[in-house]
């Protein structure tokens, strides 16, 4: 038999059939709906149909979670209900305001084991990749195709080329997942992986926890690529054991059995094949209005001057709306807040290397601190890291996407620099005329103790890094 | 929706890369209801400046009436919001035309019948700039795979799955309904061989 890649086993294990123009019909095992599926249920009811598998849909409120007091406003109330009053009327479960388990919906499947190897894992949220980190086929989908799900239980998807990308090499101390996916989105440019499937494989990725494999895979989209996907290993099954949803007793032992044949082949060959050394990354931030415009901490702000003509005018247009002069040294960037948050990096690991960076110390500029969910909150609480974020003056709120994606109110305001442990720096996805720079959770933590973009690693010097 | 294999418009030209999704619509319109239209939305924050005043120099407030827009590499990336094809479609855009494109948008474009045209650099470029000229008629026709601008052709690429699609109007959901008896195979498969694929989970809340 060929080798096969990890894509080509999952692919095969979801397909019900191929058409013969390519297009091939996908059973979803897990459909993840946020507030943002109302265009998706108004479809379907307009049509008379209703959810196909409740069983296997699941509803979390998270982009328009408020973090402090109540909804900010009617809008978003309404915002909220409708997706409460569509789970209930549909069957569905539904992660709401009141569930001890709420969370941002890519923080929530994994916890609550609902994301398991071999599956196939739909949401309306191009993040879904997230989930690809516990190798299992997973995409972010538009409202029709969201609707289609709802109805069908199935999606129709032209399988993609596969593409790896081989980390070797160790990382330095300060440097992690978040600083390895910006490397290579500013290597190959934005949409340098449209059209494929990612595979992150190496020695280096395996000695990754998998919450920082959830950083890695969920960024894949800001590379173009609609699935990120690392093959399951003992990690994930650690991870996943006596989690709600996972199976368990004998079923847990056929899963493991069944979930350790996926890794792609020895021999397999994938369409696009890249290298990365690890040892190369120094902690990485971004300067413009796209993830591909980031550099290393150590770097100065590109020269439109001394750029190719094609490149010229972007690097313009983008230093313009961020207020940042050619040639600027990185470092010397001061901001005006910072906010630790997003299904990128508000895991508990991701609290941690924060606090490690702020404990006993004062940050210089305000900040949210927003966990990934509740379970993070509260873990994060038995551990203390709450007080060491309050201690340093930084607001601690509660769980939901947030100032990532500002739908719920907590936006930065027009002009203000905020360091972001968030995924996009686009014009005004914190707010309007909002600035972002993209970063670790160790990175902003340090941002927010001088005040200004900094190499968190002398900060670090004497203390252990978690 | 409707098919349809040509169609002749007004062509626009945006002269940038990383046309996001959070550009083509701002987050804080989302809760609006698709009833009320989409179009006002587009480009909002680069159309409109902060007091709600039109920016006369932004290119979609010179011209009237484009349904063709020219833009640069990686148009739609970012959010899987099919609200950024509805404020595209609402505005009155049939067709938008780049080097590349983000692939969630792209599929959610064509769900909503409006064309993702994959141009080269250099053939998106010579359109922006015969634009500058005076007659901005753009004619595309999805059987010859081409985009006409005066003594300009080009020829552009779709997907053909996609391609079918936009000229049959095709509606998924029926269309798989259809092949229930195979999805029903599948279902039963998995629960059989993976029980762990389907939960005993709690019911409803
Ligand atoms: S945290 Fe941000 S990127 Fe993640 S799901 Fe929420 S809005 Fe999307």
């Amino acid at each position: 038999m060929t080798a096969r890649t990890m894509l080509d086993k999952l692919w095969d294990g979801s397909e019900i059939l191929r058409r013969e123009d390519g297009a091939s019909l996908m059973w979803v095992d897990r459909h993840l709906v946020h507030e943002g599926s109302h265009h998706a249920f108004a479809k379907i009811t307009e049509r008379g149909l209703t959810v196909a598998e409740p069983g296997l849909t699941y509803g979390v409120v998270d982009h328009y979670a408020p973090t402090a007091g109540g909804p900010g406003s009617p809008a978003i109330a309404r915002m909220i209900e409708t997706l409460e009053r569509n789970a209930k009327a549909h069957g569905i479960t539904c992660f709401g305001l009141d569930d001890p388990r709420q969370g941002i919906v890519h923080v929530i499947g994994p916890e609550q084991g609902l994301t398991l190897p071999g599956l196939m894992i739909n949401c309306g949220d191009s993040h879904t990749s997230t989930h690809g980190a516990f190798g299992a086929l997973a995409f972010g989908i538009g409202a029709t195709e969201v609707a289609h799900v709802l109805a069908t239980q199935t999606v129709w998807q032209k399988k993609p080329a596969a593409m790896r990308i081989t980390v070797t090499g160790r990382l330095g101390p300060g440097v992690g997942a978040k600083d390895l996916a910006l490397a290579w989105i500013a290597r190959l440019g934005a949409d340098g992986a449209r059209g494929h499937a990612i595979e992150y494989a190496g020695a280096t990725v395996q000695s990754l926890s998998m919450e920082a494999r959830m950083t890695l895979c969920n960024l894949s989209i800001e590379g173009g690529a609609r699935f990120g996907m690392i093959a399951p290993d003992d990690v994930t099954f650690d991870y996943l054991k006596g989690r709600p949803f996972a199976p368990s007793g004998d079923d847990w032992d056929r899963a493991v059995d069944a979930w350790s044949a996926l890794p792609s082949d020895a021999d397999a060959r994938f369409s696009r094949d890249i290298t990365i050394d690890a040892a190369e990354i120094a902690p990485i931030v971004t300067w413009g209005t796209s993830p591909e415009d980031a550099l290393p901490v150590t770097a100065t702000v590109p020269d439109p001057g001394r750029a190719p003509a094609e490149a010229a005018a972007r690097i313009r247009a983008a230093l313009d709306y961020m207020g940042l002069s050619p040639g600027q040294r990185i470092s010397d960037i001061a901001i005006d807040q910072v906010f630790i948050g997003s299904c990128t990096n508000a895991r508990i690991e991701d609290l941690r290397a924060a606090a490690a960076v702020l404990a006993g110390r004062r940050a210089k500029v305000p900040g949210l601190v927003s966990p990934g969910s509740r379970q993070v909150k509260a873990q994060a609480e038995a551990e203390g890291l709450d007080r060491i974020f309050t201690e340093a003056g930084l607001d601690w709120v509660g769980a939901g996407c947030s100032m990532c994606v500002a739908m719920n109110g907590d936006t930065v305001a027009p002009g203000k620099r905020c360091a972001s442990t968030t995924n996009r720096n686009f014009r005004g996805r914190q707010g309007r005329d909002s600035r972002t720079h993209l970063m670790s959770p160790a990175m902003v933590a340090a941002a927010a103790v001088t005040g200004h973009l900094t190499d968190v690693r002398p900060l670090l010097e004497g203390r252990a890094a978690s | 929706m409707s098919g349809w294999t040509t169609h002749t418009g007004t062509g626009v030209a945006l002269d940038r890369d990383n046309i996001d999704t959070d550009q083509l619509i701002p987050a804080r319109f989302m809760s609006t209801p698709r009833s009320e239209g989409y179009g006002r939305f587009l480009l909002h924050d680069l159309r409109y400046d902060a007091e709600g005043r039109e920016r006369p120099e932004f290119a979609l407030n010179r011209v009237t009436g484009p349904s063709v827009l020219i833009a640069g590499r990686n148009f739609g990336s970012g959010s899987s919001r099919e609200a950024a094809v509805y404020a595209l479609v609402d505005f009155g855009i049939r067709v938008v035309v780049a080097p590349s494109f983000g692939d969630i948008f792209a599929s959610n474009a064509v769900n909503n019948g409006l064309l993702p045209a994959r141009v080269d650099a250099a053939a998106a470029a010579g359109l922006a700039a015969r634009l500058a000229g005076a007659d901005a008629t753009v004619q595309v026709s999805l059987e010859d795979l081409t985009v006409s601008l005066g003594d300009l052709t080009v020829p552009f690429e779709i997907d053909a799955v996609w391609r079918e699609k936009l000229i049959n109007g095709w509606d998924d959901i029926d269309l798989t309904r259809t092949h229930a008896g195979a999805i029903a195979a599948h279902r039963a498969a998995r629960a059989r061989h993976q029980p762990w694929a389907i939960p005993r989970g709690e019911a409803a809340r």
